[in-house]
């Protein structure tokens, strides 16, 4: 990357940093993705000093929803001898900007309530036996630290009007901007009293239809983003420059596609590099009716076109947009005993049983008038042995099914038809069982990953379908990727089971390159490894006829090996299920 | 609590507020489901309706706010007993309640009152949000996310109408009978089928594709932000109309009629979708009727049942679960075959 373009990321920073400054609650706050640094720490600093009198709280990455919704507070409780509500950290962030540490580590349910706060700013607190409403009016920053596939939440990062990434940069390309306080807080009185011309908002509009914006969220966010820099500028009106900037700030990191008119979904299906179009493909967004919008119009929206939407799109912010939080990798370490809590159970704390305080307090609640009568001195509540409750946890470890398709040349001619159908069987089963998939396909030169492990089978169903086939065989590439992608589920506590559909004869190597010898040497190392990871495995063989080379390769992979003339329905399924019960 | 946005300034969305104000007019539909794309004002409809609903009477003092004039099994334990005040009922707008996603069991069900058994050495019940929502709605935003062991204290609830509840030595029953409302997004994950079958109505939404109801969406928005209460004075016109419309609806559901050539309707709907049971029937004549009133018809006719069709059957339909786009078609399909 150039020099220049680092400085426009930078200027593009800044820029943001004084719209967020003046109207943090309004806009939600923003997604600042980089790595922990002199750059972002930079960033925070100068952030402070134009918001001024609000204090950034910190919200910790390992937060548990009692203190984040609050609850009862039993120090003050035991103390009082009667209940007494604590407020959580949602409620005592009110009027303030929330630093979210490492936002792509967040649990769903730190997601959800931060969502929920900042959609309605209240907290709405129904547990422990209070209820109450707080108000919570708050910005966050959600710190992103992750790297590759890691992400935050699709549905938090919705309702941040910014997102920023700093990864590239690095301390040359720092300079000073442009923006001061007293800038901010003149913004910050008359932002509001700007109005926007029809056509600006309009431009808005044609801007949301073109990029595949479908968030309603996102283009009011960017009528925001428009009058703050209007106030920031002290202008009445919106330039031209302005609606750009406010287009490139609030829609950049959203695009879900270029804006030439759509391209049919074969082209857009092959692959430059396995990563680029893992998610393109998953994504949900029909292209809307381009007939419905002006020629004309369009050609200007593309004319106009900041530089930096088509860069963040083809430098890969895009494949970031629509999928699942994937990441939950800390998980496997952050508890002993795992899961959710499902209930209390009486029984005697220890051996990594944890008491539960407030279920052991209501099952000593009933008797204290009885027991201080008979024992009338000392303390204000009494707990026996007998009224310990401990918190249950119910886990169940989430199955997530591999499957690895050969969508190769020799394949799609006579079975990949047939394999998707077989797919779609077991599909069905998975869906049964609330069992996760993942779709990894292989033609051409590399395996990718078309669908990281969902729970949705309107994806994964979408994915299939629109799987093309043809090209070379590179089998290494995809049993590689297959190793990776269980690993990665099973580090997240999670069972793993792969279903290869190949006719197990490979044409590329490792590398990409074509050759049958290196390819199917490199297949057999792949598999070799692949058998130490030791992921329970299912080979169903896609020839006519069953071949010596798949047979063989099942047994380097140590997986179950299955004709696919034979593999009807009910076979198919029994083995998947075999599959995941290994 | 901040000012909610009117109803009726809601732009586009049609089936997702017809199938709300269905559920409004005859709560007895059953819930309604709504699954789309972020953003797309789910939530805004939803709390939005709660302005619209219109006051019912129920007991001075109950906790459940029991019905003054209705027998016994849909009673209470207080106002069934012998005891009952006769005290002047209450008027009272049909609550909507709202359940957060981190609500705990004892809150949702209720349980014992920690503070009157810290104090008073009292065995007494707290009663929970489902106790809240007799009567009424409760809302569940993002409820393909609700926690397993909430959603199954809610199914036998939702079905049975009566919340039992026996912990901590309590042994409570009281009526709880309530419209479900959901929404979510079919992004973030599936409903369990058994939560998905309490639903009576199930519309998808999606954003608009058109330039002039996106710029529309920004106007509104835009307004709303800007001046709250003028915005919902500028509305309140027609939010009143609705308000009265639907508490006209309310009353003229007793006296809609029937034909039995409707019914034969439904029935051949019914078979030639291959419906399980017969739950699809009953509330495809119920939404029917409850759009008839809505348009002050005393009588069902053919276009109410093709209206709310789609809508009332599409999660009805045996499973194929990966034809998830496919049940909205396969309806279509039948409703063509037998209406044109």
């Amino acid at each position: 990357m150039a020099p220049a373009a680092e400085q426009a990321i930078w200027s593009n920073a800044t820029r943001a940093m004084a719209v967020l400054a003046v109207a943090p609650h309004l806009l939600g706050g923003v997604h600042l993705r980089a790595s922990p640094g002199p750059i972002r720490d930079h960033w925070l600093d100068e952030l402070c000093k134009l918001v001024g009198r609000v204090r950034l709280s910190k919200i910790p990455v390992g937060v548990s929803e009692a203190r984040l919704l609050g609850g009862l507070d039993l120090a003050a409780t035991l103390h009082q001898g009667r209940p007494m509500a604590e407020k959580g950290l949602l409620a005592s962030c009110h009027q303030q900007v929330a630093l979210l540490a490492m936002a792509e580590r967040a649990s769903d349910s730190t997601v959800t309530h931060l969502s929920a706060a900042l959609d309605q700013g209240v907290v709405r607190l129904e547990r422990d036996g209070l209820a109450a409403n707080h108000p919570a009016e708050l910005a966050i920053i959600a710190l992103d630290e992750g790297v590759d596939d890691e992400q935050i939440a699709p549905r938090l990062r919705d309702r941040l009007a910014l997102s920023l990434d700093l990864t590239g940069i690095g301390i040359a390309d720092l300079s000073d901007h442009p923006w001061t306080s007293a800038q901010v807080m003149k913004a910050r009185d008359r932002y509001q009293d700007i109005a926007l011309p029809a056509d600006k908002r309009e431009t808005i509009v044609q801007f949301s239809l073109a990029l595949g914006i479908n968030s309603p969220r996102a283009w009011l966010q960017a009528t925001y983003i428009l009058k703050i820099l209007c106030a920031l500028d002290g202008v009445s009106e919106p330039t031209e420059q302005q609606t750009l900037e406010a287009v490139t700030l609030a829609f950049s990191h959203r695009a879900t596609r270029l804006p030439e008119s759509a391209p049919p979904p074969e082209e857009q299906a092959e692959p430059e590099s396995p990563e680029n179009t893992s998610d393109d493909r998953s994504k949900t967004t029909p292209p809307p009716e381009q007939g419905a919008l002006p020629e004309e119009v369009l050609e200007a929206a593309l004319a106009s076109l900041p530089p930096d939407i088509l860069r963040a799109l083809s430098g890969g912010m895009a494949k970031r947009v629509e999928t699942q939080s994937s990441s939950r990798a800390g998980e496997a370490q952050r508890h002993q005993t795992r899961g959710r809590p499902a209930g209390t159970t009486k029984g005697q704390p220890g051996h990594g049983k944890r008491l539960n305080v407030l279920a052991t307090l209501r099952a000593a609640a009933p008797f204290q008038k009885l027991r201080s009568s008979r024992n009338p001195d000392c303390r204000k509540i009494r707990v026996l042995p007998d009224d310990f409750r401990l918190t249950r946890y119910k886990h169940r470890r989430s199955h997530t099914t591999i499957f690895v398709v050969d969508a190769s040349g020799s394949s799609a001619l006579h079975r990949l038809a047939e394999a998707k159908g077989a797919i779609e069987l077991m599909l069905a089963e998975c869906y049964v069982r609330r069992d996760q998939v993942a779709l990894i396909a292989f033609r051409g030169e590399h395996a990718e990953l078309l669908l990281p492990p969902t729970r949705s089978l309107v994806r994964a169903k979408k994915s299939l379908s629109s799987l093309p086939g043809g090209g070379g065989t590179p089998l290494a590439s995809a049993i590689t990727l297959a190793a990776k992608v269980a690993e990665q589920v099973q580090a997240a506590g999670g069972n793993s089971g792969v279903v290869f559909l190949t006719d197990g004869v490979a044409n590329i190597d490792r590398e990409g390159r074509p050759g049958r010898r290196q390819a199917n040497e490199d297949a057999k190392l792949a598999a070799l490894h692949f058998r130490d990871q030791g992921s329970p495995s299912l080979l169903i063989d896609t020839a006519p006829r069953p071949q010596r080379r798949a047979q063989e390769l099942a047994q380097q992979l140590c997986a179950e090996y299955l004709p696919m003339p034979r593999a009807d329905a009910t076979a198919l399924s029994r083995a998947a299920q075999h599959v995941n019960a290994g | 609590m901040a000012i909610a946005y009117p109803f009726s300034a809601i732009v586009a969305q049609e089936d997702m507020k017809q199938a709300l104000l269905i559920a409004a007019v005859d709560q007895a539909v059953g819930g309604v489901l709504v699954m789309g794309d972020r953003g797309t004002g789910k939530s805004t409809a939803i709390r939005a309706l709660a302005a619209l609903l219109p006051k019912i009477d129920v007991v001075r003092d109950c906790p459940y706010h029991c019905a003054p004039e209705a027998k016994k099994p849909g009673l209470c334990a207080n106002c069934s007993g012998p005891s009952s005040t006769q005290a002047k009922p209450l008027s009272l707008t049909i609550p909507v309640v709202d359940l957060p996603l981190g609500a705990t069991e004892d809150r949702v069900i209720g349980a014992l009152d920690i503070g009157r058994a810290l104090n008073d050495g009292e065995k007494a019940f707290e009663p929970g949000l489902l106790a809240q929502a007799h009567r009424g709605f409760l809302y569940i935003d993002e409820v393909n996310l609700l926690e397993d062991h909430i959603i199954d204290s809610l199914l036998d609830v939702a079905a049975s109408g009566e919340n039992v509840v026996e912990r901590e030595g309590l042994s409570i029953r009281h009526p709880a009978q309530f419209v479900l409302v959901g929404s979510g997004n079919p992004e973030e994950g599936e409903l369990r089928p058994q939560l998905l079958d309490r639903f009576g109505l199930s519309v998808d939404i999606s954003t608009p594709n058109n330039v002039e109801e996106r710029v529309e969406i920004i106007q509104r928005r835009d307004e709303f932000e800007r001046d709250r209460e003028a915005f919902v004075k500028r509305w309140q016109r027609k939010e009143s109309a609705l308000r009265r419309k639907i508490q006209k609806a309310r009353e003229l559901i007793p006296d809609v009629e029937t034909p039995t050539n409707a019914l034969e309707l439904t029935a051949e709907l019914c078979l030639a979708l291959g419906t399980d049971g017969l739950r699809g029937e009953l509330t495809l004549i119920r939404a029917a009727r409850a759009l008839a009133a809505l348009e002050g018809k005393s009588c069902i006719a053919r276009d109410h049942i093709r209206a709310v069709a789609i809508m009332v059957l599409r999660h009805r339909l045996r499973r194929d679960p990966l034809d998830e786009a496919g049940s909205d078609v396969r309806i279509g399909r039948v409703l063509e075959a037998h209406f044109d």
